[in-house]
């Protein structure tokens, strides 16, 4: 059941440009809106058509611009699953999901499968509901519904959840993941949503300008995201551009100080993830002045400007519990930036 | 009171409105694929209509199916067939006039359906066709029965170009509207009051007709 993609498509803005492999495993493509994430699932699903390349889903060439295969939509066998769900308005959930049903089954054999579904979907008390008389949750489990029965080799889930409210979104997610292991076969999910990506994915693609900048299992990309776009989208919001000062040293220009860092080749910037910064002793320490503190429901974010630095020097955010602060709390502290909390980054 | 032209009118309208549905929809379908350019163009062509004089369409209707003109002289040859001065040339007249009604509700209607839609449906495997009928369609219906019984109403009162291509004889081409008309101009008012009330009367039924089915939209 693996999935192989490498696709070329001209568009508006830039030029897509896709090249992985996912085999039984769910596949993020973790992109800001308009990186061409949404439009990789088009291409795949066969709603667009990429200018050059090849698609194969289990030995089955569904593109293939030098062989001239570029097989419709309805033979592809791709669940997709859209951002607001795309229900049929004016049918009920029942014959939504039996029109999931048309292209594998007849008859008694259909309505079979489109009872089991509504079982198990927890949906036959809705069945006679149309899409505008059930809630967001119900119309994501029917749409859902409707792609499971039509017996996909592949699921692909563009925002799943962006459609949710908050609370039910985790409800939601909860219920995704369990849909998602019984499935058991290759799931791409398309989301800006780190936390959503984190909890979901087995493996995470960094999508920016339509590239996938960094392909890694999951834990990789958060901990070492490798690009700018690859940082801001795992969630780290300290960032600055980067000088070489020696084999040892870096400068830091818009945090305005000097680190203590032996800088890999090709880096053209820092990061530095709100919770990772501690305080203390030790090699890139700091006497830092607080210029702003930000509560939140759980935690600060406390704003610091190193001393050394110069007054126009963007402020570092540090995240820390609400005990910790309390502490802490002082207008001016000794802060920590340990080497292995620094991200080194290109682009 | 003879009820020919209520008849006629009545035939008139209701063949070039089975005729506009058809091309109306057709048009729209496909003109709505189009890229922005060419639609813009075709937008201006198609609807001239809607907007030039009645009097000016008859004209030009003339100029083409007229005895001495090319279609009309063709017609007149090989068929024997007169184009022009008949009942059936009204329903040519009318379906110009028509046309535009019907082919801009239908667009309207096509436009605001969400492609998204047809795209889930061929993702399931949901043939085209089966899309069009049970998906599009069912989608679209409200505003192409809207379009439908606009220029159903347009058509009943269908003068202009009518009367220029059609004339007005009695028990052959007379409508309601050239009725009223010749009516009017022989001075026999009593008898011109009783066909405008007719008139009244169909035009009522068919505009509370279009406000039921907008109410039906909207919900």
């Amino acid at each position: 059941m693996a999935l192989s993609v490498n696709i070329e498509k001209r568009l508006d803005r830039f030029t897509l440009q896709m090249d992985f492999e996912a085999e039984n495993e769910t596949l993020a493509l973790l992109g800001a809106s308009g990186c061409g994430k949404s439009m990789t699932l088009r291409c795949i699903a066969g709603i667009e058509r990429p200018d050059r390349g090849r698609i194969i889903l289990d030995g089955v060439t569904l593109f293939d611009s030098e062989r001239r295969i570029c097989l419709p939509p309805q033979e592809r066998r791709v669940g997709f699953m859209f951002q607001h769900y795309a229900l049929f308005p004016q049918m009920t959930v029942e014959q939504n999901i039996a029109c999931g049903a048309r292209r594998a089954m007849k008859g008694e054999a259909r309505m079979q499968a489109v009872r089991e579904v509504l079982e198990t979907m927890g949906l036959t008390a809705l069945r006679n509901r149309l899409p505008d008389q059930i809630s967001g949750g119900e119309q994501q489990r029917t749409a859902l519904a409707r792609i499971l029965v039509s017996r996909p080799n592949i699921l692909m889930l563009d925002e799943p959840f962006s459609a949710l409210d908050s609370h039910l979104r985790f409800r939601m997610e909860e219920e995704m993941r369990h849909v998602i292991r019984r499935f058991g076969k290759t799931v791409l999910l398309v989301s800006h949503d780190r936390d959503e990506v984190f909890r979901m994915a087995d493996r995470v693609a960094v999508l920016s300008g339509g590239k996938a900048e960094r392909i890694g299992t999951r834990d990789e990309v958060f901990a070492d995201p490798g690009t700018r776009a690859g940082c801001i989208l795992t969630g780290c919001k300290n960032l600055s551009s980067v000088r070489r000062i020696d084999d040892r040293h870096a400068e830091a220009t818009e945090w305005g100080i000097s680190l203590t860092l032996p800088l890999r080749p090709g880096t053209d910037a820092l990061g530095i993830r709100m919770h990772a910064i501690r305080p203390g002793e030790g090699e890139n320490t700091f006497r830092c002045r607080v210029t702003e503190v930000v509560e939140n429901p759980f935690s600060y974010t406390v704003m610091i400007r190193p001393l050394c630095a110069p007054p126009d020097a963007v402020p570092i955010g540090w995240e820390m519990e609400k005990s910790v602060w309390r502490e802490l709390q002082a207008e001016e502290i000794t802060v920590h930036l340990p080497v292995d909390g620094i991200l080194q980054l290109k682009g | 009171m003879d009820l020919y032209p209520l008849w006629n009118s009545l035939r008139i309208a209701g063949i070039s409105t089975a005729i506009i549905i058809f091309v109306g929809i057709l048009s729209a379908y496909y003109i709505a694929k189009l890229p922005s350019a060419v639609k813009g163009v075709l937008d201006v062509v198609l609807t001239l209509p809607l907007v030039l004089p009645p009097t000016v369409v008859g004209f030009l209707l003339l100029r083409v199916l007229g005895p001495r003109r090319p279609v009309g002289a063709f017609f007149l040859e090989n068929f024997g067939i007169r184009l022009t001065m008949t009942w059936v040339s009204a329903i040519f007249a009318t379906s110009v006039v028509i046309f535009p009604l019907m082919y801009r509700t239908c667009r309207g209607a096509f436009e605001g359906f969400d492609e998204t839609l047809a795209d889930a449906g061929r993702t399931l495997g949901l043939s085209n066709t089966y899309i069009f009928w049970h998906i599009r369609m069912p989608f679209c219906r409200p505003g192409i029965l809207a379009g439908t019984v606009l220029a159903f109403a347009r058509a009943l009162g269908e003068y202009g170009a009518t009367s220029m291509i059609a004339g007005y004889t009695p028990g052959r081409t007379a409508t309601i509207s050239t009725t009223v008309y010749q009516l009017w101009r022989t001075n026999d008012d009593a008898l011109a009051f009783r066909w405008v009330m007719v008139n009244m009367a169909i035009s009522f039924v068919v505009l509370l007709a279009v406000n039921l089915l907008e109410k039906r939209k909207r919900k």
